[in-house]
C-alpha cells in the first residue's frame, strides 16, 4: 500500500486565517450573555445594560435566559456553597464556543466574604476568561472588561 | 437544679444543669405564676478561647410570657466530651428549627428532637461552621477537590 499524501493546506493559509479572523469579528460582535445575577453587582450590571451606558454599541445588548442559547456567561454576585453547583450546571449547559466573565469582586476571589459560606472565586469550579474587579465595578469598568473579551475572542483560534 | 440566678443587663438570668432543662423548662410554662408561654430565641455559643468557663459550649433559651409580660433567660453549659441536650420541643414547638440551627452551626445533638438535621448547610457537608476551630476557607464537597 502506497503512502497516502497528506494534502497540503500552505496555499490556503491565507484563506484560513481570514476566515478565522472574519468568524472572530462576527462572533465578538454578536455575544449573547447569559447574566447569572444573585446579589448586588446585579444593579451595575443593569445600569450597563440600559440605555445610559447601552451594551448594545458592543453587540451585547441580547440577554439570554437560556444557557442554551447564549455565548457568555456573566456571573454576577456572590456564589454561595449551595448556589455552587447550579453554576456548573448551568456553565455545562452552554454550547461551544463559550465564555465566562467574572463580575465584580464577589466572584473573582470571594471579595470581602472569607467565610464558610461562600466560594472563593469561581474559578474554583469553572474556568473564566475576564475578571473585572470592584465591589461593584463601574459599568465603565464593566464596559473595559467587555473590550477585554472581544479582543480575546477576536485573538482566539475559532473552532467551528 | 439551679446552679446560678442574677441579673444581667436588667435581664433575669438563671443558669441551669444540662441534665434539669427538660424538667425545668415544663416548669416554667405549666406554672401559673410564671406562665413562659413562648419560646423567642435559643442559641448556642462556643467559649473555645474562653479560660474562665469550664464548659466549651453554652445553649441559651430566652423565653417571654405574653401575659404577664416578662422575661427569662437560661443558660445550659455543654461540655464537648457529651454535647447533647434534651430537646424542648415538647415544651414549645418554636424550638424545633432553633435547635436544628444549633445543631447544624456547633454539633450538639438535641435528644428526642423530631427531626435533627441541618437547616442551613447542605446534608454532605463537614463539620460546624460555627465552632471556633473550625476552619472556615476549607473545600466543601460541593465545591470540588481544588486548593
Ligand atoms: S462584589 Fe460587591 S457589589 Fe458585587 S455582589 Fe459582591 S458584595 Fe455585591
Amino acid at each position: 500500500m502506497g503512502k497516502v499524501a497528506e494534502p497540503s493546506l500552505e496555499k490556503f493559509s491565507l484563506l484560513t486565517t481570514t476566515l478565522n479572523d472574519a468568524i472572530g469579528w462576527a462572533r465578538k460582535y454578536s455575544i449573547f450573555q447569559y447574566p447569572f445575577v444573585t446579589a448586588c453587582c446585579g444593579m451595575e450590571y443593569m445600569s450597563t445594560a440600559c440605555a445610559h451606558y447601552d451594551v448594545d454599541r458592543f453587540g451585547a445588548g441580547f440577554p439570554r435566559f437560556s444557557p442554551r442559547q447564549s455565548d457568555v456567561l456573566f456571573v454576577v454576585g456572590t456564589i454561595s456553597h449551595k448556589m455552587a453547583p447550579v453554576l456548573k450546571k448551568i456553565y455545562d449547559q452552554m454550547c461551544d464556543p463559550k465564555w465566562v466573565v467574572a463580575f465584580g469582586v464577589c466572584t473573582c476571589t470571594g471579595g470581602f466574604y472569607d467565610n464558610y459560606a461562600t466560594v472563593m472565586g469561581i474559578d474554583t469550579i469553572i474556568p473564566v476568561d475576564v475578571y473585572i474587579p470592584g465591589c461593584p465595578p463601574r459599568p465603565e469598568n464593566v464596559l473595559d472588561g467587555l473590550m477585554k473579551l472581544q479582543d480575546k475572542i477576536q485573538a482566539q483560534k475559532q473552532e467551528i | 437544679m439551679v446552679i446560678e440566678a442574677f441579673v444581667n443587663h436588667g435581664e433575669a438570668t438563671v443558669v441551669v444543669k444540662k441534665e434539669n432543662v427538660l424538667v425545668f423548662a415544663q416548669g416554667l410554662k405549666k406554672d401559673p405564676a410564671l406562665d413562659f408561654d413562648m419560646l423567642i430565641d435559643l442559641f448556642g455559643v462556643d467559649y473555645l478561647h474562653w479560660e474562665d468557663k469550664a464548659d466549651r459550649f453554652e445553649v441559651v433559651y430566652h423565653l417571654y410570657s405574653s401575659r404577664a409580660n416578662h422575661r427569662l433567660f437560661i443558660k445550659v453549659s455543654v461540655p464537648e466530651s457529651d454535647a447533647a441536650v434534651d430537646t424542648v420541643t415538647g415544651v414549645w414547638p418554636a424550638a424545633d428549627w432553633y435547635e436544628r440551627e444549633v445543631w447544624d452551626m456547633f454539633g450538639i445533638v438535641f435528644r428526642g428532637h423530631p427531626n435533627l438535621k441541618r437547616i442551613l448547610m447542605y446534608e454532605e457537608f463537614r463539620g460546624h461552621p460555627l465552632r471556633k476551630d473550625y476552619a472556615y476557607n476549607q473545600r466543601q464537597p460541593l465545591i470540588g477537590p481544588r486548593n
